[in-house]
C-alpha cells in the first residue's frame, strides 16, 4: 500500500482514537443509565473501527476478525441479553447524588488520561517504532476511566459498564500491540464479555427483588465495625 | 490417556444434574464427578512425580497451549481434594437448608461448573487462555456466593463479582503488554515455557510492566493487601461447602498464575519480582494478623486467615531461595486441606447454633461436642499449632529466611503470625470453652436448644473426617511422591 493511503489509515485511526478517549470521559460524566449504555456502544463501534483501520494498515486478518467480534456482540447482543435478564427499572434509573459531582469527577478523569499517556508512550517505545498511533496511551486512559467509573458510580448499569468500558480500554491498547493473538483467544475473551453481563445481570435482578434498589453501590453493610452496634443491641 | 480428561466429569456432571430424578441424584452426581476428577488427578499427579509425563494426547501441534507439570499436577491434585470433600459435606449441608428442587440444581450445576473452571486453570499453560478460565472462576462462583439471596449475600457477591472483574480487566491489560514484549523479543510459542525460554530478550520495561499489572490484577482475586476488601465478605456470606472452595483452592489457584510470571522475570537482572512479592506478602501478613484480633464473625476470621496464608506464600517465594520455594508449595498444600476442614468446622457451627456472631457462641462444646472438638482442631490448624501440617511449612519458610539473612522478613512474618495465632485462639477459645456470659437470659433464651445436643448430618461428619486426615498427616510426615512432586514444583518457580 501507498505512503498516501497509509498516511491517511493512521490519520483516520488517530481520529477513532480520540473519540474513543471522549465517550470514556462521557460515561463518567453522564447521569442517565441509559445514556451510559448508549455512550458505551458507541465506544465499542469505535473499537471496531480502529481494528479494522489498523487491520487494513497492516493487512492483518487477525484485527477484522476482532472487528466483527466486537462489531456483532457489543452493540447487538449486550443489550438484548441485558433485557433478558435485569429488570427494566435499570434503564431508567438516574444518579442524582453520586460519590464525586461531575466537574470534581471529570477533573480527576481528566489527570488520569494525562498520566495515561506519560505511562503509555514509554511502552509503546519499546515495543517498536511501528506502534506509535494513539491506540496505548488512549487505551490505557480508557482503563483506567473505566476503573474510576466504578469508584464513583452507585447504579448497577453504570457500573456494568464501568467494566465493560475497562475491557474496551485493555482492547484498544491490545490491538495495536498485540495484533496478531490467536483467534481463539479473541473469541473467548468477547464470550466472556457476554457472561460477565448475564452473570451481573441476573445478580441485579435478585438484588431488586430481595433488596428492593438497584443502586448496589449503596449496599454496605458488611463491615468490621457494622456488627459491634448489633452486639450492644444484644445486650441491652 | 489424555490429561483433557480430568476436565469432563465437572462438565458431565453439570449437565447430568439438570435432570429432574431422585431425591439423592443430584448431590450423587457431584459427589461421583467429584471422587472421578480426585482419581485421574492423583492418577496424574502420581506419574509425574515418578518422573514420567502426561500429554494432551491428540493431534499435540493444535494443544500445544495444553501442558501439565509438577506445579499444575500439585494445584489439580489440590482442587479435586477439596472439591470432592465438600462436595461430601455439601450433601447434608444443603439437604439441611431444605431448598426446592430447582434451587439446589441451581446450586450443584454451578458447583460442577466452578470445579471446572478451576481445573482448567493448571492445565492451560497459554496466559491469555488462562486469564479467561480465570475470570470463568469469578462467574460460575457469583451465584453461589449469593445463593442464600439475603441482604448480605448479595451485597458480598456484588462487590466480589466488580472488584474481580476490576482486578481482571487490569491483569488482561498486563497479559497483552506481555505478549508484546514476547513479540518484542523476537517471537516464540506464548506458553508458560515458551515465555521462559524467550525472557532474556524480552524489553525489561515490558516485562516489568506487565508482571506489576498481573500482580496487581490477579493479586486483587487472590486477597492481597490492599485489595482484599471483598474477600471477607464473599468469604463469609456464601454457604460453608462454597467457602471452602473460595477459600481453599480458589484463591490458590490464582496466586499459582502469578507465580509462574516468577521464572520469567528472574531473567531480567534487576526485575525486582521477589522484593515486590515480600513487600506485598509481608503486608498483607501483618494487616490480617491485626485484623484477625477484631473480627466479630467466624467465619469472616477464617477468611481473613486466608487473607494471612496467602500473604505467607507471597513472602516465601519473596525470599528467593529454592528450599522457601518448596516452603511454600507446602504451605500451599497445607492451607488448602486446612482451610477447607475449617470452613466444614465453621459450617458445623452454624447449622448447631445458627449465627455467625462470635460474641452469641459460647460454650458450643456442651451442644455439640462434635462441632466444638472441630472448631478447636481447625483453630489450632489453621493458625499453625505443632505438630499439625501448618506449623511444619511455617516454620521451615522461616528457618529458611533465617539461613538466607532475611533476618528483618523472617522477624515480622514470625511476629504476625504469633498474632495472628491468638487473634484465632482467643475467639475459638471462647467459642468453645467460653461460659454464657450471662447465664441467666442465655437460659431464658436457649435453654431448650442447649439441653439437647445438636446432631451433624452424617456426610458432614464424613467430611470433616476425611478432611482432618491430610492436617493430621501432613503435620508430622511427607508422602514420598507428594515429596516428590513438592520438589518438582518448586522447581517450576526458578529458573
Amino acid at each position: 500500500m501507498s505512503d498516501t493511503t497509509n498516511q491517511l489509515l493512521e490519520n483516520l485511526n488517530a481520529l477513532a482514537c480520540g473519540l474513543f478517549l471522549l465517550t470514556a470521559f462521557g460515561i463518567v460524566a453522564m447521569r442517565q443509565a441509559r445514556g451510559c449504555l448508549n455512550l458505551f456502544i458507541a465506544q465499542s463501534l469505535l473499537l471496531a473501527a480502529s481494528a479494522a483501520l489498523l487491520g487494513l494498515r497492516f493487512d492483518s486478518g487477525h484485527l477484522y476478525g476482532v472487528a466483527l467480534v466486537n462489531l456483532i456482540s457489543k452493540p447487538i447482543i449486550v443489550p438484548w441479553l441485558l433485557r433478558k435478564t435485569s429488570p427494566a427499572e435499570i434503564y431508567t434509573r438516574r444518579e442524582i447524588t453520586q460519590a464525586l459531582n461531575i466537574p470534581t469527577a471529570l477533573t480527576i478523569a481528566l489527570a488520569l488520561a494525562i498520566g495515561a499517556y506519560f505511562l503509555g508512550i514509554p511502552l509503546a517505545n519499546a515495543v517498536g517504532p511501528e506502534f506509535r498511533g494513539p491506540n496505548v496511551p488512549i487505551g490505557i486512559a480508557g482503563l483506567l476511566l473505566g476503573a474510576f467509573t466504578l469508584t464513583v458510580r452507585r447504579e448497577a448499569l453504570s457500573l456494568l459498564i464501568g467494566l465493560l468500558a475497562m475491557e474496551n480500554g485493555a482492547f484498544l491498547a491490545g490491538i495495536s500491540i498485540a495484533r496478531d493473538l490467536a483467534m481463539l483467544v479473541e473469541l473467548a475473551i468477547a464470550t466472556d464479555g457476554l457472561i460477565i453481563v448475564f452473570i451481573m445481570g441476573v445478580l441485579v435482578r435478585a438484588v431488586e427483588k430481595h433488596v428492593g434498589t438497584t443502586a448496589v453501590g449503596e449496599l454496605a453493610s458488611l463491615k468490621e465495625a457494622a456488627a459491634k452496634p448489633a452486639a450492644d443491641e444484644v445486650l441491652l | 490417556m489424555s490429561v483433557i480428561a480430568i476436565l469432563f466429569p465437572p462438565l458431565v456432571a453439570a449437565l447430568l444434574v439438570c435432570i429432574p430424578f431422585r431425591k439423592g441424584w443430584v448431590p450423587g452426581v457431584t459427589v461421583v464427578s467429584c471422587l472421578a476428577t480426585l482419581i485421574l488427578a492423583a492418577q496424574m499427579a502420581w506419574r509425574i512425580a515418578e518422573g514420567g509425563s502426561v500429554t494432551a494426547g491428540l493431534d499435540a501441534a493444535w494443544l500445544n497451549w495444553i501442558a501439565v507439570d509438577g506445579l499444575s499436577a500439585l494445584i489439580l491434585l489440590l482442587i479435586a481434594l477439596v472439591g470432592s470433600t465438600a462436595a461430601i459435606y455439601s450433601v447434608g449441608y444443603m439437604a439441611h437448608e431444605d431448598l426446592a428442587p430447582g434451587k439446589l440444581r441451581l446450586y450443584h450445576t454451578n458447583y460442577n461448573l466452578f470445579i471446572f473452571s478451576m481445573l482448567a486453570i493448571p492445565l492451560i499453560a497459554e496466559p491469555t487462555l488462562v486469564w479467561i478460565v480465570v475470570e470463568l472462576t469469578t462467574l460460575c462462583s457469583a451465584l453461589l456466593v449469593s445463593f442464600d439471596n439475603t441482604r448480605e449475600a448479595l451485597e458480598a457477591a456484588w462487590k466480589y463479582v466488580v472488584l474481580s472483574l476490576m482486578g481482571a480487566g487490569i491483569a488482561l491489560f498486563g497479559f497483552l503488554v506481555l505478549f508484546a514484549a514476547m513479540r518484542a523479543g523476537g517471537g516464540g510459542t506464548y506458553t508458560w515455557a515458551g515465555l521462559i525460554t524467550a525472557a532474556p530478550r524480552m524489553p525489561a520495561i515490558l516485562l516489568q510492566t506487565s508482571f506489576l499489572l498481573i500482580l496487581i490484577g490477579l493479586g486483587t482475586k487472590v486477597g492481597l493487601v490492599p485489595m482484599h476488601t471483598w474477600l471477607p465478605d464473599a468469604h463469609s456470606q456464601a454457604p460453608s461447602p462454597v467457602c471452602a472452595l473460595l477459600s481453599g483452592i480458589e484463591t490458590t489457584s490464582i496466586l499459582y498464575v502469578i507465580l509462574r510470571l516468577f521464572p520469567v522475570m528472574q531473567a531480567v537482572p534487576g526485575a525486582h519480582a521477589e522484593t515486590w512479592a515480600l513487600v506485598l506478602g509481608l503486608i498483607s501478613v501483618g494487616t490480617a494478623a491485626f485484623l484477625l484480633l477484631q473480627v466479630s464473625d467466624y467465619k469472616r476470621m477464617f477468611a481473613f486467615s486466608t487473607v494471612e496464608h496467602m500473604g505467607v506464600i507471597l513472602t516465601a517465594v519473596g525470599l528467593g531461595a529454592s528450599a522457601a520455594d518448596y516452603g511454600a508449595m507446602q504451605q500451599i498444600v497445607n492451607h488448602s486441606v486446612t482451610k477447607s476442614f475449617c470452613f466444614y468446622a465453621a459450617g458445623a457451627t452454624l447449622l448447631t447454633v445458627g449465627t455467625r456472631e462470635i460474641s452469641a457462641v459460647r460454650g458450643l462444646i456442651r451442644r455439640s461436642p462434635f462441632a466444638g472438638t472441630a472448631l478447636v482442631f481447625g483453630g489450632l490448624a489453621i493458625a499453625g499449632a505443632p505438630p499439625l501440617a501448618v506449623f511444619l511449612s511455617e516454620f521451615s519458610i522461616l528457618k529458611v529466611g533465617l539461613a538466607r539473612g532475611h533476618y528483618l522478613a523472617t522477624g515480622l512474618l514470625a511476629a504476625f503470625i504469633v498474632i495472628a495465632f491468638f487473634g484465632v485462639m482467643v475467639h475459638v477459645n471462647r467459642m468453645v470453652f467460653g461460659a454464657p456470659e450471662n447465664a441467666a437470659s442465655e437460659s431464658n433464651h436457649t435453654g431448650t436448644q442447649n439441653s439437647r445436643t445438636f446432631h451433624l448430618p452424617f456426610s458432614c461428619r464424613l467430611a470433616l473426617v476425611l478432611a482432618a486426615v491430610p492436617v493430621l498427616v501432613l503435620g508430622v510426615y511427607v508422602p514420598k511422591p507428594l515429596h516428590d512432586l513438592l520438589t518438582m514444583a518448586a522447581a517450576a518457580l526458578a529458573r
